[in-house]
């Protein structure tokens, strides 16, 4: 694959990113299997050209887009990000990509529009444990209007300089840094603009364990396990805990969304 | 099952010993080797547990292939048993030296609110008083009540296997087996369920 590469940005974290061989064999991508190293080991199977993306609902210019139209190389910027997993452990990523908002606005957001719904591919030809339980596949996610048109939400088409790995969302992603990893959805091919709060696929499964917002907060621990701190991948056999931070270190860029708003009833 | 019976006699208890090591040797070796992965920490703190869970199916395993099979390990089942106890107090130094590193304020906070944990950790407590009690001395001295006691080996089993259910996000295959076998293997000790299928072998 040829080189990409992205303008740099100033929502870039300047922590010493994960390696490229660590981001890509360790994930979480169910459509591949449970196990962390499932994705690396059979998304290869994926074809991910030809691909498009689906943008409907309360827009104006509802369509087929392909993933040069919704980010163009020239426009590709790069977002080094801390990712944090529900699972507690996190990761510095390089990701290349384009604000979501940039994408909203190509296919024009309608006054109504509240929400907006992802969904993952469904091809259990390709993704070998869609044809097994676990999930209502395809896999779903959502975001309020005002947190996808957020400046620090984009949709990801590459990391390190190289385009999406399967294993990690290929060939085009969302990435929402103050979330839990979960909300970050992988292989996007259908965006629909609501009015009304979708229904994500965590949420469905375990409503008790899993919200909409899924915020990063150290404050409001799973039900099963503590949230207040994170094991970052590749620290080492002695690496130890860090604390885990208020939106997952966002906090000045995003807090104000949330003002007002009972974290722990919106968890 | 003769000459099956007859071998087994002759397995001294520390064979078993250093066949119990071998999971150990073996996961030390991929540590110093780069066998495993990029999160060697959750590698290690999982085989552990998972190898602390097998002996102890294993140790449940005894009766019933004695019972069923008409082979004996009996003599051999103590090893096996103290072996799932060795890899279970390995299991919590990793949890508590690599995973939490030493996070004492949180570690206390979560045993006692944590499911997952208050089950895993019940289950060692039990595996505890177990093996402390697997001597010669404590067998005599506590005659009937010896038996009495070592039958907390199956809340243990149920605990353990809850420990690692309740820490997952998603149920999936081999931990649902394993659960299901210590099901069995618990099911195996009721007089109806054991006279029912001898009559059938």
């Amino acid at each position: 694959a040829l080189a990409l590469s992205g303008k740099q940005s100033a929502f870039s974290t300047d922590e010493k990113p994960n390696s490229f061989e660590e981001i890509t064999n360790y994930n979480n991508f169910y459509e591949f299997g449970f196990g962390k190293e499932d994705p690396a080991r059979h998304a290869g199977a994926l074809t991910t050209d030809p691909w498009s993306v689906e943008i409907g609902g309360m827009v104006d210019r509802p369509g087929s887009y392909g993933v040069e139209d919704l980010a163009p190389e020239s426009a590709l910027e790069e977002r080094i990000y801390r990712l944090r997993c529900v699972e507690a452990w996190s990761m510095i990523i390089p990701w290349l990509g384009v604000p979501l908002a940039s994408v909203l606005n190509k296919a024009g957001v309608q006054p109504g529009a509240k929400f907006v719904a992802f969904e993952t591919l469904l091809r259990p030809s390709e993704m070998r444990a869609q044809a097994g339980g676990g999930i209502d596949w395809p896999y779903r996610e959502g975001l309020r209007l005002d947190e996808a048109m957020h400046p620090l939400t984009i949709l990801a088409t590459g990391l390190y300089d190289k385009p999406m790995p399967n294993q990690n969302g290929a060939p085009i992603r969302l990435v929402v840094p103050w979330k839990y990893g979960f909300k970050s959805i992988k292989s996007v091919v259908k965006i629909t603009l609501t009015d009304s709060q979708p229904r994500t696929s965590w949420q469905s499964l375990q409503p008790s364990e899993y919200g909409f917002y899924a915020n990063v907060n150290p404050e409001v621990d799973h039900p099963r396990w503590s949230q207040a701190s994170e094991r970052r991948i590749g620290a080492g056999l002695l690496g130890g805990r860090q604390e885990t931070l208020m939106f997952n270190g966002y906090g000045d860029q995003v807090a104000s969304l949330y003002a007002g708003m009972d974290l722990t009833q919106n968890y | 099952m003769q000459p099956v019976n007859a071998f087994l006699r002759r397995v001294p208890e520390w064979a078993v010993w250093v066949a119990g090591a071998l999971p150990l040797a073996l996961l030390v070796f991929d540590t110093f080797n780069g066998g495993l992965g990029v999160d060697p920490v959750r590698d290690i703190e999982h085989r552990l547990g998972r190898t602390a869970l097998y002996f102890l199916i294993a140790t449940l395993a005894a009766t019933p292939i004695r019972k069923l099979l008409r082979i004996n390990a009996t003599h051999l089942r103590r090893a096996i048993g103290l072996l799932s106890f060795s890899y279970a107090c390995l299991h919590i130094t990793a949890w508590m030296v690599f995973d939490m590193g030493l996070l004492w304020p949180q570690m206390l906070k979560d045993v006692i609110k944590r499911p997952y944990l208050i089950f895993g950790m019940a289950a060692f407590v039990i595996l505890l008083l177990l093996a402390l009690t697997s001597n010669r001395f404590s067998i005599r001295r506590l005659g009937i009540r010896w038996q009495q006691i070592h039958k907390l080996i199956y809340p243990a089993a149920v605990l353990a296997s809850l420990h690692w259910l309740w820490a997952l996000k998603l149920w999936t295959g081999w931990p649902l087996f394993c659960a299901g076998a210590i099901l069995l293997l618990l099911s195996l000790r009721l007089p109806r369920v054991m006279g029912g299928i001898k009559k059938y072998i």
